[in-house]
């Protein structure tokens, strides 16, 4: 039932990653499913974030980046020439690891992206502010501050507004990068809390350094070693019945 | 000597030096206007020389300083803050970067008399201005360049990766991104460069002796701003200098008390930038 092409919302094939010298991904096929929490794992240096960046191909922002094999997006590949980069980072969109508010208000904020993609009424901009606020769990917290500079909010809201202002560009695909990493454990809960909600309408791909994080939020798990792909799988069965040795020394932390 | 003594010593030492730099401040600046209050009046800041009206007013020096320093700025920001975007924003960290910022730095520091002999050279008869405001802004377009691209890069540097990468991850382009978000949070930056820029400008009298001249006439109506730019114009220090020469010593003082409230008021601006820029930061 889950080898249904329709449901698979990203696959790569073969896909290699080098910076400079370094071969960051080796041979990596994965398949991501769609409206599902594919949570990726491994320890620091893994290739796990780089994995993450080369699916809306945020690591050509660094130099010296070379990428072999192909990334598909609905089937199409979007390391083809003729990909609109605008278009692709619109459909695909990202939280990082440090909350990055904009050093503007919160509305501005979030009708950043919108803005980017031609979207200039007031009133539509205002809808979708309101929209991506409430969708990311925030709206009752700012609905006062809309004015207000992003960076007087605390660490949690803010991370919580970064969701929200990826949501705003209304994407199908969100990725995050360790996103609670720096977080305190009750705005952890809450955006954990988000990530589930979230899949009813995106797919979400999320690295996190934190095993039990993995287990709760996730359907799929996606476990890297070395630039290596050592195991994927439903993240109940990859957890209890992991096949590799390797997995199973991770998972149960014994390295990492 | 026990060490509380040696500390009490020094210290007082200390408030000794920071009393004394203060006072010098304060010292020149009230001698410069008790010297020069004889000159200051409403008169003296409206009119030009004149024997027939027996006025000899520094109008035209105003006029004059006005000038040069908006044409000055209307070239040298937009390629001093343009050279700091490309720098940062766009170009490898090649060797050719290195030598551009070299070259700004040597730049810096090369006498303005030199750069006001290449001007009257290169821009007053090769290219034919003459000693004009023109050849004048264009001389020190050159010697403030360094500032407004050093301030403004420093001030892009300052801003963090994760708002670029913020931006770009949404699909902005990276001229979107640098107009939306890089150059606001570096306004405070590229405002300091441009109001040091402004205080060298004031203050400059051998450079631009030797590319603008020192005519002192009001531009006459109807004659339009170009026709101003191409006229020989001394600013307040070319004439501050001039007067000092001829003997003039109480006209001059009268000048220099009107210039130090220019680089008060300048001074003043910058810390409320600079201070901006901290808490931006924070």
């Amino acid at each position: 039932m889950r080898t249904k092409i329709s449901d698979i919302k990203i696959r790569t094939e073969r896909l290699n990653i080098y910076y400079g010298t370094v071969h960051a991904l080796k041979d990596i096929t994965v398949r991501i499913y769609a409206n599902k929490v594919t949570a990726l794992i491994g320890p620091s240096g893994c290739g796990k974030s780089t994995f993450l960046k080369s699916l809306n191909r945020m690591n050509e922002l660094t130099g010296g980046v070379r990428t072999e094999g192909g990334v598909y997006l609905d089937e199409k590949d979007i390391y083809s020439p003729q990909v609109d980069m605008a278009k692709l980072r619109g459909r695909v969109g990202m939280v990082f690891q440090q909350p990055n508010p904009f050093p503007m208000s919160v509305y501005d904020n979030i009708a950043y992206g919108p803005r980017i993609h031609g979207i200039r009424k007031k009133s539509e901009l205002d809808a979708i502010v309101e929209d991506s606020l409430r969708s990311a769990a925030i709206w009752e917290e700012v609905k006062n501050r809309l004015g207000q500079s992003a960076l007087s909010l605390s660490g949690g809201q803010q991370q919580r507004l970064c969701i929200a202002r990826a949501l705003a560009i209304q994407p199908e695909v969100i990725l995050m990068d360790e996103p609670t990493s720096a977080l305190d454990p009750a705005s952890t809960l809450k955006t954990e809390e988000l990530m589930k909600i979230l899949r009813t309408k995106y797919t979400v791909v999320v690295v996190t350094h934190n095993m039990q994080q993995a287990a709760r939020v996730s359907d799929d798990t996606v476990f890297f070693l070395n630039g290596e792909l050592v195991e994927a799988g439903k993240t109940k069965e990859l957890f209890a019945y992991p096949r590799d040795s390797r997995t199973r020394d991770y998972i149960n932390g014994r390295f990492g | 000597m026990t060490s509380k003594i040696k500390d009490g010593l020094i210290l007082g030492l200390i408030y000794l030096a920071a009393f004394f730099t203060a006072m010098l401040l304060t010292g020149i600046v009230v001698f410069v206007f008790i010297k020069g209050s004889g000159f200051l009046r409403w008169s003296f800041l409206t009119t030009v020389p004149s024997i027939l009206k027996g006025t000899e007013g520094i109008a035209g020096n105003i006029v004059n300083t006005l000038y040069i320093v908006s044409l000055t700025l209307l070239i040298a920001i937009p390629v001093g803050v343009g050279a700091a975007v490309w720098l940062n924003e766009y170009a490898d960290r090649s060797r050719f970067v290195r030598l551009v910022e070299f070259t700004t730095q040597t730049l810096a520091g090369i006498p303005s008399v030199i750069f006001g002999l290449f001007g009257m050279m290169f821009f007053g008869r090769t290219l034919g201005l003459g000693y004009s405001i023109l050849t004048g802004s264009l001389t020190l377009t050159l010697m403030v360049l360094p500032l407004i691209t050093r301030n403004a890069q420093e001030a892009l540097k300052a801003v963090p990766d994760s708002y670029r990468f913020g931006a770009v991850s949404m699909g902005a382009t990276k001229w979107y991104m640098i107009h939306t978000i890089l150059l606001p949070c570096a306004m405070p930056g590229i405002v300091t460069g441009v109001l040091l820029a402004v205080g060298r400008i004031v203050g400059e009298s051998a450079a631009l002796l030797l590319t603008a001249g020192s005519g002192y006439s009001l531009p006459k109506t109807g004659d339009g701003i170009f026709h101003k730019i191409m006229e020989s114009g001394g600013t307040l220090a070319v004439q501050l200098y001039l007067n000092m020469s001829k003997a003039q010593y109480d006209a001059a003082f009268g000048i220099a008390a009107v210039l130090i409230c220019i680089v008060l008021v300048i001074n003043f601006l910058t810390e409320v930038f600079a201070g901006k820029i901290d808490t931006v930061k924070k």
